[in-house]
């Protein structure tokens, strides 16, 4: 196969390879497992019927709508109670309801969020709790 | 219109197929199988279309030349319409490729009052160029499901893009633009009866596959929410050849990764090689430097030409009457 | 020149941009009256050794093709494929975005769409992908591709001798696709088959075999070139010199044979007669290469080569230093981006210097050649030449640039250093119709024949109203141009447009203005129009 100004054509194919395939070895290949939450906090360990405020799977997709929620329920109308979807009643409060449970911000949150590439704006006004840091 | 209309079937079809798939549950084709295929036909289509192109000399210098040459020194070279050298050249294809110099040249023509006048239309540069950059980044961005930990200038990248934080999880502009700018695209080729009449099926559907996918992309975001943990599992996987086989991620999901593997496949096989030959164009990618330096043409062979012997030949009692000199008498 | 079988400029600029009802696939074409040209005579195929000479007219029904011209077309496109990567790249690149639509005056011109280099493209490219891609073979239609029919030849020959090779598309084209690239090859493919104009092919045939396209023997330019110097003389009252086949002459001028056989461009050919007497160069014209320009380009790359081997044999033979070439469209293009590859290197040749200020040019350091309005500008602006520009006082001037020069060469600013030096009144045309947007003639590329006369009022109309604009404007009564073919269509688009604008060579109007040593007081300008401003035209 005669290739004309192949020098530069292959060069500009490697260029386009190495950039095409940059997920590939940037990481060297290793595999990289998604964090592993740590639920293991002295109150979830307390909890009788270990539950979040909404179900499981609902909460690891929507946490952030909910607490957006939250975030208008209390700050704009003054509300501070939630009603779940089974009907128990929670406290509209980042850092004394979902922080009592998951007083491990870094184990819990931050992992998942810096996995994922989301950055919370959570953290501009709420401060985080000394016990939780 | 025909030709619009196999174009929106054929997107019809390849919509429902992966919900096809999920629902007889061929998860391993679906996220394993599939994607490596279409990166593969990706990768090596592209090589090969280059390669072709490759196997084809350029046998003239046929630059357009789009501002005044090099030639007297007090005359002004545009360098960067008509480079008389490397860097010329280089600056011209830049700001062909990261600008689209010459769509933004771009008139319209129409009579108005029995002449013809040439508007300004900028939009198809504006929408072209919109449409382009914002994909960039819209891939780019997408780069955190796939790196771990996350490179530091992918998050700087979906920070600016999410500048203004309007709703959570951020809108991100460059979704906002893209979508834009597709249907502006795609509106022009079904609108513009000039367009239309020449537009093939194959000028439709990339940009409703574009739309369909970055329309699939924006409601996992926004609307119905999947698990990001899955996701970058999936593609963590993947680039590091351990693939774990992801059920139930979502129908949505299944169906935004098929449009980005049929795209993949398409890839190669279509007008959107534009991206590499855009780079191989020989009325671009040359210097006017014609009369500087010789260009060789590798199948350059001898012709029968007409000699002066010949032609002195046959003329020679005519240019003696002439009174012009001769070689032989 | 008649315009009495074609329509009014009225009727003519009722130009609708609708395209027809029926898919262009489904749009037969139609050989009407005024917008083709007859075909290439059976003897100048012979001379030339072309194949499938025969007597037939592209009106015909049966074109009398090879038995297995479909083969022959398809093997010739094969072979272009792997010989020309703009071909290939420009088949596969397009995303018809539509951006040269309307920048074809053949478009602007006559509202057919597929005037519109894209279709005129697609016309090609639905056979390339129907027998060399995939998707087309496999999906013929539903991908645009189709097959080779004796429709689709005719509709090539149709639109393929209706595009001038103007490059003004590729200009706008976001990848540079050049539908003058795409007709050229089209063009070739056409020959293959025998399918060509007589108004192309003739001049081939006879600039082959007399070394010009109007054919003219020795005997005769000498004689032209006389008379013309007696003319000069009558002007002037200073006898100019004819230099011949002169061996040991410095330069070889070669300009197209048009210069010195056709108004307006005669005056032209004494423009430059003059100044080269006035600086006393050391020159010589040829009879053997007595044409710079090539319609080869207008057949085939091949032809191009054929034609153009002369001018470096003959600069051999007469052992000048190098070269210097006249006003001239598509002999530039040859000149600048051919002629060195094709039939240099011309290591015989010596670095072109102006023997009379002593620059070098080093832009011609390789070809050789040097286009006459670089080395006149060079002039004036070493202040070589006394100038009186008032003796163009009755022009009121505007510069079209050509198509070629302008986007094959970049040739933009010296003309325009020549002309405003030269005369006072100088006033340009629209941005967006000149320079690397310039109109076309509509003439072009072996167009400029009169059966093709109304597609050409068509294709020159985008230029002409330019030029009415600035007439309307400025009063410009003078289209000054470098080019022989502009020299020629130019002077009817003008009669039937803009009718009281002539046109001009830049060295016509440099040659008025030019103070000779030992001349007479100058009462006329070069066609012998009184100088002070009252010409037979009237504004």
């Amino acid at each position: 196969m005669k290739l004309y100004n192949g020098g530069k054509i292959i060069a500009g194919i490697v260029v386009f390879l190495i950039a095409a395939t940059f997920p590939f070895w940037y990481g060297r290949g290793k595999a990289v497992r998604p964090p592993d939450l740590k639920l293991d906090t002295p109150v979830i360990q307390q909890l009788k019927e270990k539950l979040c405020v909404e179900p499981a799977p609902y909460m690891r997709a929507n946490h952030m709508k909910l607490l957006t929620v939250w975030r208008d329920a209390a700050v704009r109308e003054g509300n501070r109670s939630y009603t779940a979807i089974n009907g128990r009643v929670y406290t509209i409060s980042l850092t004394s309801t979902c922080l009592e449970c998951h007083s491990n911000k870094k184990q819990f949150c931050d992992r998942c969020h810096n996995y994922a590439g989301a950055k919370p704006a959570c953290w501009n006004c709420h401060i985080i709790p000394e016990e939780v840091r | 219109m025909k030709n619009l209309g196999i174009s929106i079937i054929a997107v019809v079809i390849l919509l429902m197929l992966p919900i096809g798939a999920a629902a007889a549950e061929w998860y391993s084709l679906l996220t394993v199988a599939l994607p490596y295929g279409a990166l593969t036909v990706f990768l090596l289509g592209f090589i090969y279309r280059v390669l072709l192109w490759a196997q084809s000399p350029v046998p003239f210098r046929i630059t357009t030349t789009c501002g005044q040459e090099k030639s007297l020194p007090w005359i002004r070279t545009n360098s960067l319409e008509s480079p008389s050298g490397l860097f010329g050249v280089i600056g011209r294809m830049a700001l062909e490729i990261l600008l689209f110099r010459s769509l933004f040249r771009n008139t319209g023509a129409e009579i108005l009052e029995k002449r013809p006048v040439y508007g300004s239309a900028k939009w198809l540069w504006l929408f072209g160029l919109l449409l382009h950059w914002s994909l960039l980044f819209i891939l780019l961005r997408h780069l955190r499901f796939f790196v771990e930990p996350i490179a530091p200038f992918i998050n700087a990248l979906s920070a600016f893009d999410g500048l203004f934080e309007t709703g959570v999880p951020t809108l991100y502009l460059s979704d906002l633009v893209f979508l834009t700018a597709a249907t502006a695209l795609f509106l022009r080729r079904v609108v513009l009866v000039r367009v239309r009449y020449f537009s093939l099926p194959q000028d439709y559907f990339p940009l409703l596959l574009l739309l369909c996918t970055a329309g699939s992309g924006i409601l996992m975001r926004h609307f119905t929410k999947v698990n990001l943990i899955k996701v970058k599992e999936l593609a963590t996987g993947w680039v590091s050849f351990s693939p774990v086989i992801q059920e139930g991620i979502g129908p949505l999901f299944s169906i935004h990764l098929f449009l980005v593997c049929t795209l993949l496949v398409w890839f190669p096989l279509s007008k959107l090689m534009h991206m590499g030959g855009i780079f191989l164009s020989p009325t671009r990618n040359l210097a006017n430097d014609n009369r500087m330096r010789r260009h060789l043409n590798p199948w350059d062979a001898p012709v029968r030409v007409h000699t002066y012997e010949e032609y002195e030949d046959e003329f020679r009692d005519k240019m003696k009457t002439a009174g012009l000199p001769v070689e032989r008498e | 020149m008649s315009f009495a079988k074609i329509p009014k400029p009225d009727d003519l600029i009722a130009i609708r941009y609708e395209p027809p009802e029926t898919p262009w696939m489904d749009t037969p074409v139609v050989f009407r009256p005024g917008t083709w040209s007859y075909s290439g005579a059976a003897k100048n195929l012979t001379a030339l050794g072309l194949p499938n000479p025969r007597a037939w007219q592209p009106s015909d029904e049966d074109w009398k093709l090879p038995e297995n011209w479909q083969s022959i077309i398809l093997e010739g496109m094969k072979e272009r494929l792997e010989k020309h990567r703009s071909f290939r790249l420009f088949m596969d690149i397009c995303v018809r975005c539509g951006a040269c639509a309307d920048k074809c005056h053949f478009y602007i011109g006559s509202g057919d769409p597929k005037n519109m280099p894209v279709l005129r493209a697609e016309l090609l490219r639905s056979v390339y992908r129907r027998y060399f891609t995939a998707s087309g073979k496999r999906l013929g239609r539903l991908v645009g591709a189709r097959d080779l029919t004796v429709d689709v030849l005719k509709e090539w020959f149709y639109y393929f001798y209706q595009c001038t090779e103007c490059r003004r598309c590729s200009v706008f084209c976001p990848y540079g696709i050049d539908q003058a690239e795409i007709t050229m090859i089209g063009r070739e493919l056409l020959n293959l088959v025998g399918c060509n104009i007589n108004w192309v092919i003739e001049p081939v045939a006879n600039c082959f075999r007399t070394g010009n396209h109007l054919g003219i023997q020795p005997g005769g330019i000498k004689d032209m070139l006389e008379f013309l110097a007696d003319d000069i003389e009558d002007r002037t009252g200073v006898r100019v010199e004819i230099p011949l086949n002169r061996k040991g002459a410095e330069i070889l001028f070669v300009t197209p044979s048009g210069d010195y056989f056709a108004d307006p461009g005669t005056y032209t050919c004494m423009g430059y007669m003059m100044l080269f007497h006035e600086i006393g160069l050391d020159y010589t014209f040829s009879t053997y290469a007595s044409d710079g320009g090539n319609f080869g380009l207008f057949t085939s790359h091949e032809m191009v080569k054929r034609l153009n081997a002369k001018i470096y044999a003959e600069a051999k033979r007469l052992g000048v230093k190098w070269i210097l070439g006249g006003e001239c469209g598509h002999m530039w293009r040859v000149i600048h981006q051919y002629m060195d590859t094709m039939n240099g290197p011309a290591d015989f040749l010596e670095e072109p210097v102006s023997p009379i200020t002593g620059t070098r040019f080093e832009n011609a350091r390789s070809t050789k050649m040097v286009h006459i309005a670089e080395f006149t500008a060079d002039l004036i602006k070493n202040g070589m030449l006394k100038l009186d520009p008032s003796r163009n006082d009755a022009h009121r001037v505007t510069f079209h640039d050509s198509c070629n020069p302008a986007r094959a060469m970049g040739l933009f600013e010296e003309p325009r250093a020549i002309i405003s030096r030269v005369c006072n009144h100088f006033h340009e045309m629209a941005e967006d119709t000149i320079r690397e947007k310039t109109l076309c003639c509509g003439g072009g590329a072996g167009l400029g024949n009169d059966e093709n006369l109304e597609m050409r009022m068509r294709g020159g109309m985008p230029r002409a109203m330019a030029v009415r604009e600035v007439r309307e404007k400025h009063g410009v009564n003078r289209l000054a141009c470098m080019c022989a073919i502009d020299r020629a269509t130019l002077t009817s688009l003008m009669d039937y447009w803009v009718p009281g604008v002539t046109v001009t060579g830049v060295h016509e109007l440099l040659a008025n203005a030019l103070v000779m040593t030992g001349e007479k007081e100058r009462t006329t300008d070069l066609r012998g129009e009184p100088l002070n401003g009252k010409t037979n035209e009237t504004l």
